[in-house]
């Protein structure tokens, strides 16, 4: 359909609703509108976002699709909790600031989670549209559509309204998707706070593990503006653990509350034969040189190298791997294996960076996983031995037990392995704090209130969480804001009653 | 306690490639300790992060003591800052501290830059009470660095060169070797230089049994655990230079995989550095005319 199509559609659409008449039908005839993209073989040569966003006669097209279901289940299937249904209703209105105040009501990073929610697992999965439709691909494009009113906005985001100083310090450790929303919350109630970031550039893994071209560093970085202009200091290169413990930060610097949002940490490997060779990377390595220090530009700017792989293997099927493939591609491999034990149905990944990755050449051989790496005498990796698989009974997690199949052995030339098959929580603060709980996977232990076992102290995010997703640390970070706010209140009242 | 900039305080030449510089980075003067290293990064858009050890911390004045080599272009950059010029971001400190005590007698073998982190262990183990025999090296005299301030906590110093135009005319590993036959063996060595030579001490000593720790210099990323870059084989498992390191048992240590590893990005590295000369030419030319 052509753009003008698109607008006599949507102006029919209008004036039967203006008349009353706009029935479910009509709203399940239009079709759900696809987002512009950069065809696949331009985009394998760029850095540049993969989705372009939808014009505005789509998003109000796309909005029309939506029931306006009196249950709300997609409010359910919301993390956040967003009120979905109205915001929805404000873009089919054409009111698209009200739609964004309604979304930064319950989400504070919504053009970061427009683009990275799994909303297919989330509130796609339990919308009515995708139900009728038995496709959540086909539920109304409820994250675009966040995308849409939240770009709207990038060119001047507002600032949020401070409260009177109340002299309380904050300290809020790790600046991801958590930190952040921390703290611009405790930073509105008045507090004074600062946020303790271990690596040079804030952004936690939306800037050094998701690609530029699933999310532009530049919209992470206008809220770490934002953050600034609220008044939060920021200091980076702070590792806390090692140029402070947390135990000095509340003891001797005087911080009357912290946060603790330092994400997952460690990469898992293997532990199979050849893992050490060189050319095997971890995703998190990978990616953090090509991300966060842009080594894409290497020898145009950049300072850091990054091998340039020929026919690279990833290993693992969830996000981290989609985006090691897809920045392999971009790296100029001209053939990027993605193995993973079970089958694409069990795959965590989002289904349209499965989609994209697809599309941009990447072979899946699912129900493979290696056994050992086989290097040449330089130790540089030449082939991956892998075995092949079959699903058994469900595990634990309710997903098909991945079985190998003995004697299946076979080999694929590679030169370069990246391990994406997950992280362990880094143990740094375990080790140099006093007194925190954490379960037996080294994650934080806290209630529902994100409290740890430490007064004063919350957490929230991967380091709670395990690999998680960014709305759920957010949601964390508020949930600790809001806990610490009130810890402050009542700690700045027994303060004054003790001076009295 | 906000961050200041880190300024260069003072900043000298100790030989062709050899270069030192206290710099301005008081959090990390107070909680440094000998063993513990810096990272360091010179731009937030396109910086390579490379891992310094800190060779001095002085608390009261809030600066540390950086000691690099250039060999590839951000040692080089370093190379070409003054005092008064400011280095963007430095993390630290960074990995376990070294295990001072009181071992009896330790030998402390460094050769070239690794004489650099050498020192603050060397000192801190004098300071604990130490019998201290030091063995410093050298390709050539040029090279040699830090000699006087290894002459004032030494009990014995060794001085060799490869090329004989300074002390002994042998390896590090040889007067190693005499020390080790002595009847009163030594009872801790420190071998902290480039990996080779980590690698032969290890052996020599191993020949006689005398637990023997290592500095490991391995590429890094992160420096917190987060990447993995930095991994080496030890006793056969994977370890994280930066977070189980940067000391170990060198015994355990697969020297001959850890430096092929160093030498992943050689050929990456030497066209940064062509690049960076080149470009440095053409601004002095610019300059001049
Ligand atoms: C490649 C990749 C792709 C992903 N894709 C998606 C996706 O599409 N959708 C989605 O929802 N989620 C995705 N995730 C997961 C998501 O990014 C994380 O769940 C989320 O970022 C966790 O947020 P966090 O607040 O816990 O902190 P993180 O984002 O993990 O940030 C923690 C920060 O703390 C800093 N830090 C760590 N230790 C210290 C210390 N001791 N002192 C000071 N600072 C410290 C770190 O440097 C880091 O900046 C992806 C993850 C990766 C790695
Ligand atoms: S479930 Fe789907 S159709 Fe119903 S209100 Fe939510 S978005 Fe609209
Ligand atoms: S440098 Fe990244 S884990 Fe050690």
């Amino acid at each position: 359909m052509t753009q003008s199509d698109d607008k006599k559609q949507l102006d029919k659409l209008l004036e039967k609703q203006r008349k009353g008449n706009l029935k479910p039908s009509d709203r399940f005839e239009i079709p759900p509108q696809p987002i512009p993209e950069q065809e696949p073989h331009k985009r394998k040569k760029n850095i540049s976002e993969v989705a372009l966003g939808y014009t505005e006669t789509q998003a109000r097209l796309e909005a029309m699709r939506c029931l306006q279901c009196k249950n709300v289940p997609c409010v359910k299937g919301c993390p956040v909790r967003i009120r979905i249904k109205d915001f929805i209703a404000a873009i089919a209105e054409g009111h698209y600031k009200k739609a964004l105040q309604i979304i930064k009501e319950n989400s504070l990073l919504p053009a970061v989670c427009g683009r990275v929610c799994p909303q297919e697992v989330q509130c796609q999965l339990t919308c009515t549209v995708g139900k009728k439709f038995k496709d959540p691909t086909k539920a109304v494009s409820i994250g675009r559509l966040e995308r849409y009113v939240a770009d709207l906005e990038q060119d001047n985001i507002q600032i949020p309204e401070i409260a009177p100083e109340t002299g309380m310090k904050v300290a809020v450790i790790g600046s991801g998707p958590g930190g952040i929303v921390a703290a611009a919350d405790t930073r509105r109630a008045g507090h004074d706070v600062t946020v303790f970031e271990a690596f040079h550039k804030t952004g936690g893994v939306m800037v050094y593990g998701i690609p530029e071209f699933r999310l532009p560093k530049s919209i992470v970085q206008k809220e770490i503006d934002v953050l600034k202009k609220m008044g939060v200091k920021i200091i980076c290169n702070f590792i806390v653990g090692k140029t402070r413990t947390l135990d000095q930060l509340m003891n001797e610097e005087g911080f009357d509350a912290a946060y603790i949002g330092v994400g997952a940490g460690l990469p898992r490997f293997m532990s199979i034969e050849g893992e050490s060779l060189i050319g095997v990377y971890s995703a998190n390595e990978f990616l953090t040189r090509a991300n966060l220090m842009k080594a894409y530009d290497f020898g145009k700017g950049a300072d850091t190298p990054i091998a340039k792989p020929k026919i690279a293997a990833v290993i693992g099927g969830g996000n981290v791997a989609m985006d090691s493939a897809r920045t392999a591609v971009r790296l100029g491999a001209q053939k990027v294996y993605l193995i993973y034990r079970r089958t694409e149905k069990e795959m965590p990944a989002r289904i349209e960076e499965v989609h994209h990755a697809k599309e941009e050449g990447i072979d899946f051989r699912i129900l493979q996983s290696p056994k050992r790496i086989i290097g040449d005498e330089n130790f540089n990796v030449t082939d991956i031995e892998c075995l092949k698989y079959r699903l058994g009974e469900p595990d634990e997690s309710g997903r098909r037990r991945p079985i190998p199949i003995e004697g299946s052995e076979f080999h694929i030339e590679v030169d370069t392995v990246i391990m994406a098959i997950g992280n362990i929580a880094n143990p740094l603060i375990r080790k140099t704090t006093t007194g925190l709980e954490f379960n037996k996977w080294g994650n934080i232990i806290v209630d529902e209130n994100c409290k740890t076992s430490i007064e004063g102290v919350y957490a929230g995010g991967d380091i709670v969480l395990g690999a998680a997703t960014v709305i759920l640390a957010m949601g964390q970070g508020r949930i600790a804001a809001n806990s610490i706010n009130q810890y402050l209140k009542q700690k700045k009242k027994q303060t004054l009653r003790n001076t009295k | 306690m906000l961050k200041e900039p880190h300024k260069i305080v003072s900043k000298k030449q100790l030989s062709e490639n050899v270069f030192t510089a206290w710099v301005r980075a008081p959090l990390i003067a107070e909680a440094a300790k000998p063993g513990q290293f810096v990272i360091v990064c010179l731009s937030n858009e396109y910086g390579e992060r490379i891992p310094l050890t800190i060779a001095g911390a002085d608390p009261e004045n809030g600066t540390i003591r950086l000691i690099w080599q250039r060999v590839g272009k951000t040692t080089a950059e370093l190379a070409d800052l003054k005092a008064e010029d400011k280095i963007m971001n430095i993390v630290g400190p960074l990995g376990n501290p070294t295990e001072i005590k009181n071992y009896g007698t330790a030998v402390c073998v460094g050769g070239g830059i690794g004489l650099a982190p050498l020192l603050p262990i060397t000192r801190a183990l004098k300071k604990t009470g130490n019998y201290i025999i030091s063995i410093i090296g050298a390709r050539t005299k040029e090279l040699l660095i830090l000699e006087n301030e290894f002459k004032d906590i030494s009990d014995e110093l060794n001085i060799t060169t490869d090329d004989g135009s300074y002390g002994q005319k042998a390896l590090v590993t040889e007067p190693l070797e005499e020390v080790c036959q002595r009847s009163n063996k030594p009872d801790q060595v420190f071998a902290i230089g480039p990996a080779v030579m980590m690698k032969f001490c290890c052996e020599v000593t191993k020949k006689y049994n005398i637990p023997t720790q290592v500095s490991l210099n391995t590429i890094m990323v992160d420096g917190t655990g987060m990447c993995g870059g930095c991994r080496i084989e030890y006793d056969g498992q994977p370890k994280f230079v930066c977070v189980d390191g940067p000391e170990f048992d060198g015994h355990k240590v697969n020297f001959e995989l850890m430096i092929k590893r160093l030498n992943a990005y050689k050929y990456q590295e030497k066209k940064a550095i062509e690049q960076y000369r080149n470009y440095k030419c053409k601004l002095e030319d610019k300059i001049e005319s």
